[in-house]
């Protein structure tokens, strides 16, 4: 029972603590709940992986029947309020969804719902337990950050109503949600969950109430709408094929073989491409960077997309082997693929990050889609190592936001003299987004190693040997930028609160050690996991685990080189073609003319413009999903 | 007579400390042939040595002390993937050391804020992303082929790889062109005076730094020859006189083709590793899967 408790308050807690913020009138109060919530729900989770990793799936029963009904309730509440800001705001593709969405959940409630018993609502097992520890460190750890991000957020804009009550509560539900959705053996709670998620974001994007936000904001809710509706119908699929509803019972339905699970699954796996975000829908996530920089850390790492990419891997075992599988995959395919391009032409630095997500989001995808059991194995440390990494980046670009007040690159050139610690942490991130020894890498490579074997899985290949070329080059010149040392510059970095260095930190600190751990972390979770469903497991051999580690211990004492070079250094001017160098970052040009030096980096958008991308990348995967759809018609009718 | 255990450290130690005298050594006999095909007498063949002890002599001016550790880490990278390769590693690991290793070339050019060195830097990582897709699909090739990414097991395999692997062969002698700074790749940076006055990417180091660099570059040559020998490996013999060659291919081309902007390069390397070494490992692929399963 013990650990049953765990999960209950793991989802439960933060709803609780959600409720104090939400009621909390003064700063200094929900700063304070903030932190401690923050601090107990992280301990609980590292509870549930010290009392949980060495168990196999558990499935607990707890009396659906009140909760059952208190989550329709909340879900028609929420409809009316979405109809209502949908009519208000005169956003008719909304109010369509959500018509349609409620009209699917009243007639599934009168005629179907009635006959329902399920008792085998909660369960856990390890991936669950990777993502409880993705939400309940990293995502908790972005709230922290978020307490002193928004002081300084709503001093900077005045003209933005203060509504961080408000704020910190949702942030919180999300965390709720997200726990709740990865506990849930029940799809009716998980559906609950996921919309839930849906209204969270939703509402959180459109928090600065700008003309762009609130647009931004409908779209990433149409476009998960769309997914829910699809999530609605594959519940009412599986209440129809079998009206006891022991199908809704999730893992159950993963061991009923393709026969039965397989439209369920694609039509959750679509749903899953909208929340992850997945092209043609990735506009939403690109859209939802308007919103305060803590919110996209949390939808990028530890929460939402990975809603998305968590049910998909879910449903990893029953797409193996099918064409819908490879379809999915595709999808995922060309998003990586294209998405990888459109970093390359973008100088916004939130933009950068957000397509390097849905590029990664891609991957897993494309690794779930195929579903041999290497592929899992490599989703999952895929799922991890974004996590960590992606959150860090987020939370150093928001904080040389609100210090430089851009979040352009070309504005943080010389970083690593005006902001050195950051420079210094984003620069672990980077290195951990694609550089070798570091997370994203190996599991890249362990990727490369898993499609060699899997069917079709050349095309996979070549699409992460380009794609992955691409990804090189925008974080490098990314970090060129900022290592290109300018003279004369002023370290701006001290008025960082002290929260904020705390998690900056820790996030910092977790890439490298995640990387250094990652093979107990495999043998413990992802390997047990992955063997439980297929039998069989993968991992990296010990020999090149052996030489990764000798290569991030070497990389970590590279930079000692320096403290040999302090002495007799003859410093010049950078070369200027013979041109003298008046004053710093001048030169003397014609005329007598004293010019200032701009350099800026290569952007490509002849090839990579990002609308040319998107097209091509938004109509194959729309013909790919149309395929997958009429497949789908075939094997229903 | 050493224990087995040692072999790779072996070869690890044997790669790093001949491979520089190799690389100098072909170094000079390039510039030579060089030099005969533009009618000159050229260098003696260790002039390379020379000019690298007489940069190691000099005083060492750097823009940023920062540069003095992308170059170290650039040598010291690069020694790790050759002698990752030589002791029989992951070929996949090889390349993504090789990598890490020119992203700090790349960081060390882009610190000095010159403008010359940053269009370098910017080239590099042009010339990075065109030969990175063609080089992964080579290693596919070969584990496609010998059903191991290990250097140790493809080396040792009896089957002639190249008669598997003849679209990918030629598809990495093409990148190759753009891996030992031929033209008419020779982006970044070039060995000419004619292609470029101003040298790209190395423009900002100078003294012992550059002669790190060109001690680094000449690990690379060792390293990128290695691999066309994995080709051949069934056989020493070819295996050399392959690798002979393919580098006075490399060599004549680079004297009779003038550079083309970054764009042709980019898409007539991609397109290479799309054609030649797509369908080459299509072709592989599908005997693999169907024919004989």
């Amino acid at each position: 029972m013990q650990i049953l408790q765990l999960l209950l308050y793991l989802i439960l807690f933060p709803l609780i603590a959600a409720l104090f913020i939400f009621i909390g009138r003064r700063d200094s109060e929900r700063k304070m709940i903030v932190q401690i919530s923050a601090i107990a729900i992280g301990i609980v989770s590292l509870v549930l992986l010290v009392f949980g990793y060495d168990k196999d799936t558990l499935i607990y029963s707890i009396a659906s029947e009140p909760v059952s009904q208190i989550m329709f309730f909340i879900e028609i509440i929420l409809a009316v309020f979405i109809l209502y800001l949908g009519i208000r705001h005169r956003k008719s593709l909304t109010v369509v969804l959500i018509l349609l969405q409620a009209g699917l959940l009243l007639w599934f409630e009168t005629n179907m719902a009635g006959n329902l018993h399920i008792e085998k609502n909660l369960f856990v097992d390890q991936f669950s337990i990777i993502m409880a520890m993705i939400i309940g460190i990293i995502g908790t750890l972005i709230c922290v950050y978020a307490v002193g991000y928004m002081e300084t957020y709503h001093n900077r804009h005045k003209e933005i109503r203060d509504r961080r009550g408000l704020f910190f509560g949702l942030l919180f539900v999300f965390l709720a949600a997200m726990f709740g959705l990865v506990f849930s053996n029940n799809l009716l709670w998980v559906f609950f969950f996921w919309e839930i998620t849906t209204i969270c974001s939703f509402l959180l994007i459109g928090y600065s109430e700008t003309d762009e936000a609130t647009s931004n904001s409908f779209l990433a809710l149409s476009m998960n709408l769309l997914g829910g509706v699809a999530f609605m119908v594959a519940l009412i699929y599986l209440v129809i094929s079998d009206p006891s509803g022991r199908l809704l019972d999730l893992n159950y339905l993963l061991t009923t073989g393709k026969a039965i699970a397989l439209v369920p699954a694609v039509l959750i796996c679509f749903a899953g491409i909208t929340k992850a975000a997945l092209m043609p829908f990735s506009s939403w996530l690109v859209g939802a960077m308007v919103a305060p920089t803590p919110v996209s850390a949390l939808l990028h790492s530890s929460t939402m997309v990975k809603a998305g990419v968590y049910m998909i891997v879910k449903f990893a075992p029953v797409l193996s082997g099918t064409t819908e599988g490879l379809i999915i995959a595709l999808v995922g395919g060309t998003t990586f693929a294209l998405a990888s391009f459109m970093a390359i032409s973008q100088n916004n630095a939130k933009k950068v990050l957000a397509y390097s997500t849905i590029a990664n989001l891609g991957l897993i995808v494309a690794c779930a889609g195929v579903g041999t059991y290497n592929l899992m194995w490599v989703a999952i440390l895929l799922i991890v190592f974004h996590a960590v990494a992606k959150s860090l980046l987020f939370l150093c670009v928001g904080t040389i936001e609100n210090r430089i007040g851009s979040r352009n690159i070309e504005d943080m050139g010389g970083l690593i003299v005006r902001m050195p610690k950051i420079a210094i942490m984003m620069f672990i991130g980077m290195a951990g987004m694609f550089l070798a020894p570091f997370g994203m890498v190996i599991s890249k490579w362990a990727a490369i190693e898993a499609f060699i074997t899997a069917p079709f899985g050349l095309i996979f290949i070549a699409i992460l040997a380009f794609g992955g070329s691409a990804t090189v080059f925008f974080w490098s010149k990314w970090m060129g930028k900022i290592v290109s040392v300018m003279r004369d510059q002023k370290v701006i970095e001290d008025t960082v609160a002290k929260e904020k260095w705390a998690v900056l930190y820790i996030l910092t600190g977790l890439v490298v050690v995640v990387c250094l751990i990652f093979p107990l972390i495999s043998s413990v979770l992802i390997e047990p996991f992955v063997l439980n469903i297929y039998g069989q497991t993968a991992r990296l051999s010990q020999a090149n685990l052996t030489i990764m580690l000798m290569m991030l211990c070497l990389l970590m004492i590279m930079p000692f080189s320096m403290l040999f070079y302090r002495k007799g250094v003859t410093p010049a001017l950078p070369y200027m073609g013979g041109r003298p160098m008046d004053g710093p970052m001048h030169f003397a040009g014609s005329m007598g003319v004293s010019r200032e030096i701009v350099l800026s980096n290569y952007y490509l958008e002849k090839m990579f413009g990002e609308e040319r991308m998107f097209m091509i990348g938004a109509s194959l995967c729309w013909a790919l999903l149309l395929f997958a759809g009429i497949m789908l018609l075939g094997v229903i009718l | 007579m050493i224990p087995e255990p040692f072999v790779p450290v072996f070869y690890a130690l044997v790669y790093i400390l001949v491979a520089p005298f190799l690389g100098g050594l072909i170094a000079g006999i390039d510039r030579k042939v060089t030099a005969r095909m533009q009618g000159r007498v050229g260098p003696p063949i260790l002039q390379p040595f020379y000019d690298v002890g007489k940069l190691f002599e000099k005083e060492n001016p750097v823009v940023t002390v920062t540069q003095n550790f992308y170059v170290l880490s650039y040598v010291v990278f690069m020694m790790v993937a050759g002698a990752l390769f030589f002791s029989g590693g992951d070929l996949l690991l090889v390349i993504f050391a090789f990598t890490l290793s020119h992203i700090f070339l790349v960081l060390g050019a882009y610190a000095s804020y010159s403008p010359y060195s940053h269009v370098g830097a910017e080239r590099e990582l042009l010339q990075i992303i065109a030969y990175e897709p063609m080089i992964i699909l080579t290693a596919v090739g070969m584990y496609m082929v010998t059903k191991s990414f290990f250097v140790s097991s493809i080396v040792s395999s009896s089957v002639p790889i190249i008669l598997f692997l003849p679209g990918v062969f030629i598809g990495y002698l093409i990148v190759l062109t753009i891996k030992l700074r031929k033209s008419p790749f020779d982006l970044s940076t070039s060995h000419h005076a004619h292609q470029e006055i101003v040298k790209g990417v190395t423009t900002d180091f100078a003294g012992p730094n550059l002669g790190k660099i060109e001690i680094a570059h000449w690990y690379e040559y060792v390293f990128l020859l290695g691999v066309i020998w994995l080709f051949f490996a069934w056989n020493p013999l070819i295996a050399v006189v392959a690798i002979i060659i393919a580098y006075f291919l490399e060599i004549l081309i680079d004297n009779t083709i003038s550079r083309v902007k970054w764009q042709l390069m980019l898409r007539s390397a991609w397109i290479i590793a799309g054609t030649l070494g797509l369908v080459n490992l299509g072709v592989l692929y599908y005997l693999g899967m169907v024919v004989a399963p």
